[in-house]
């Protein structure tokens, strides 16, 4: 396995500005059953949690880090039906592995996945027995927008983009597409959980969970034809990120109806909530309807109207793609 | 044929060119090596000391929208481009609602081959061109036999910075009387081109450019004032092969080379012949028709060899058959040059003269055995042979 050769202290972690809250004590962890899970697509059926509460804003724009935390909790517990918080965490990954953090930081500060999320889902990953985690997305710049430090080197908690690791030497094809997967996916991390954001994008509709797996490839600006249908799905089908994404949460604190992927304020709305699903297909489909209710409640026209429904999403639930279900009848919406 | 032989340009010193011509596996494909080779991968993370601002112009064909979004002018594309975000090419971003060029200057491969490697057969045979390219593509060619600079982006790939006035330079001191923009894709780096042929043709150093011709009529126009030459790879006569295999569009194209005809820079075409996808003898007779039509029969029209790469491996390189059924196609069609590529030691190879039918320019391979022309005429009959030939 690939890692950068330095290894930063916690201590040094921690100066770089990436807050992990109190000493989290080592637990001692039998073997998680995140292997025993069957895939979105086997399961039948398909639950897509969507966690809200109001209160996690904290004075001023920010956001209180335990309500924040509670509200990852419940919607873990609800995701697995599990009694407690870390029962859930157990059921997505194994104590030795090394699990990747895919944020989606395009928007920069305004609309990306918040850090403070990132530092909730950290902690509870620790508290189930990881001890190598890597924040990672295109490029350490586009961290750096979105308030990320940038620490490449070390055990612990690591950030950094794919400018730091680069790209395999091989193509990864399936239908349309033919991509370079990023190093970081490939030879670092065991296992993914992708953060996308809740938001619009001009182009392909919506910006969720499939789409947000453009930054684990080196060419995503030749998918964005035809609202990136079949692009998205096809993308999405390569190996290494079927096989590695385990769990998805996106990041509906603060959404976005139009103008994305930029952020765009006039067109944010406090959402406080997030979508957490295995099914990354599930996640999108409820997560589109979210962002076209929203944009109904304001008088905006449907992306149908606008020639950019994300069809995508049915793509990567047909036969040949088998990547989740965009079927209501299907999938179970969980609010809590 | 797969051009093996790139490197990247770091330093134009003669000892580092002479070490690096001195590869034995260069000679083979006719080429001199500027620079060391890439031993290490491609896509090796690149390493962190380049300074990227160094690469970046504001580009020249844009338009500036709201909401600080821009909209790209320089191919029929028109990218519309978030903060941020970059365009189809990869290689054109838009910072804040100005649009840029990041690969200004940014050479990842520069060397000198012979002008009949690009392939022009009827511009100054048997000269050298110093041949370069930056990373990026506005199409995305399943058979691109280049896409490891075409197909990624500028930071995914070691780069060089090559001003205009050292190309010029290097140019001239390796006796190469012309710059070729070639390998990727020039329309992407157009601000360089026009900038490199600037300099070029004011130290006496023609430019000539290798493209597919995916651009509009505005930029177009402002290369064909600045180069000499213009080489197009029309990769089908069919909507439909453009749309699945190249992910671009006929029309644009065949107005370009139009525009670039109109506008009296010397053009060749080329037509990569990709077995089952763009073989078909009604599309073979439909191009020659519309050269002939459009442009003259004396537009020389090139029939080249597929061999399989990227994302078309699993089809056979073209049976010379078919290329020959192809160039019997547009013979009889009354192109007077057509020629067969990537298939060495073929007679279509040469250039025979339309009226004696005697080889005016005899070639195997890249290597020129006999020129038989004077002042632009055969030596034979006195019957003109149109090109740059001096």
């Amino acid at each position: 396995m690939l890692k950068p050769p330095l290894t930063p202290t916690r201590r040094s972690f921690l100066m770089q500005g990436f807050m992990l809250g109190s000493t989290l004590a080592a637990l001692k962890l039998g073997d998680g059953s995140a292997a025993a899970l069957p895939s979105p697509a086997e399961a039948g059926r398909s639950r897509v949690v969507i966690a809200r509460d109001a209160k996690i804003r904290s004075a001023g724009t920010g956001f209180d880090s335990a309500t924040l935390s509670r509200l990852l909790d419940r919607a873990l517990q609800a995701s697995f039906d599990c009694d407690t918080p870390l029962e859930a965490w157990k059921k997505v990954v194994r104590p030795g592995e090394v699990v990747g953090l895919k944020v989606n930081c395009l928007g920069g500060r305004g609309n990306a996945t918040h850090p403070e999320l990132v530092e909730a889902i950290t902690e509870r990953l620790r508290q189930a027995g990881i001890t190598e985690i890597v924040i990672w997305d295109r490029q350490n710049s586009d961290l750096e927008r979105a308030r990320f430090k940038i620490a490449e080197h070390g055990s612990g908690v690591r950030c950094f983009g794919n400018d730091v690791m680069g790209f395999e030497n091989e193509l990864s094809t399936f239908g349309k597409a033919g991509s370079l997967l990023c190093r970081t996916l490939t030879q670092v991390c065991d296992a993914v959980i992708n953060l996308p954001v809740l938001k619009d994008h001009g182009i392909a509709g919506v910006t969720l969970a499939l789409k947000s797996m453009f930054g684990a490839i080196h060419n995503p600006n030749k998918y964005h034809l035809n609202a990136g249908n079949p692009y998205v799905a096809d993308v999405y089908a390569f190996l290494p990120i079927r096989q590695k994404v385990r769990l998805h949460i996106c990041d509906g604190l603060n959404a976005q109806y139009e103008g994305g992927p930029s952020f765009m304020p006039q067109w944010m709305w406090p959402f406080n909530g997030l979508l957490v699903s295995r099914d990354p297909v599930a996640l999108d489909y409820v997560g589109w309807k979210i962002i076209e209710k929203k944009r109904a409640e304001v008088g905006m026209k449907s992306f149908e109207e606008l020639k950019r429904e994300p069809a995508y999403i049915s793509t990567a639930a047909d036969a040949e793609h088998r990547l989740g279900t965009c079927d209501p009848k299907r999938i179970e919406q969980v609010e809590i | 044929m797969k051009d093996n032989s790139r490197t990247i340009l770091n330093t134009l010193d003669r000892r580092t060119f002479l070490q690096a011509a001195s590869l034995p596996c260069l000679a083979a494909f006719g080429g001199a090596l500027i620079g060391p080779s890439l031993a290490s991968p491609l896509f090796a993370a690149p390493p962190p000391t380049e300074d990227d601002s160094q690469f970046i112009r504001e580009a020249k064909f844009y338009e500036k929208l709201p909401y600080k979004k821009t909209k790209c002018k320089l191919c029929p594309r028109e990218c519309v481009i978030d903060d941020q975000e970059r365009g189809y090419c990869g290689v054109r971003e838009n910072r804040g609602g100005t649009y840029h060029t990041l690969v200004h200057s940014r050479v990842v491969t520069a060397h000198i081959d012979p002008i009949e490697k690009k392939p022009f057969f009827h511009f100054m045979p048997g000269a050298v061109a110093f041949s370069l390219a930056t990373a990026g593509c506005n199409v995305n060619c399943k058979m691109c036999q280049n896409w490891d600079i075409s197909q990624v982006r500028p930071e995914q790939v070691r780069a060089s910075y090559a001003p205009p006035d050292k190309i010029s330079a290097a140019a001239r001191q390796y006796n190469c009387p012309v710059i070729a923009y070639t390998y990727s894709e020039p329309v992407v780096f157009l601000e360089y081109v026009l900038d490199c042929a600037a300099a070029g043709r004011a130290a006496g150093v023609r430019s000539v450019v290798v493209s597919g011709g995916y651009i509009q009529a505005d930029p177009l126009k402002k290369l064909c004032a600045q180069v000499d030459a213009i080489k197009i790879d029309l990769k089908a006569y069919s909507e439909k092969y453009y749309k699945e295999v190249v992910n671009g569009e006929l029309k644009p194209v065949l107005e370009a080379i139009l525009t670039i005809h109109k506008a009296g820079v010397w053009n060749e075409i080329v037509y990569l012949v990709v077995p089952t996808l763009n073989d078909g003898d009604a599309e073979f007779q439909g191009l020659a028709r519309w050269v002939k039509s459009e442009l003259g029969p004396d537009v020389p029209l090139h029939f080249s060899r597929f061999y399989p790469e990227y994302l078309l491996k699993n089809l056979p390189p073209t049976p010379i058959e078919t290329l020959e059924r192809a160039k019997a196609i547009a013979d009889a069609e009354g192109l007077h040059y057509v020629y067969i590529g990537n298939v060495p030691g073929h007679p279509a190879e040469s250039t025979y003269c339309p009226h004696c039918r005697k080889k005016v320019v005899d070639r195997t391979g890249y290597t020129i055995a006999g020129v038989y022309l004077h002042h632009g005429k055969c030596k034979f009959c006195q019957t003109v042979i149109p090109g740059v030939w001096t």
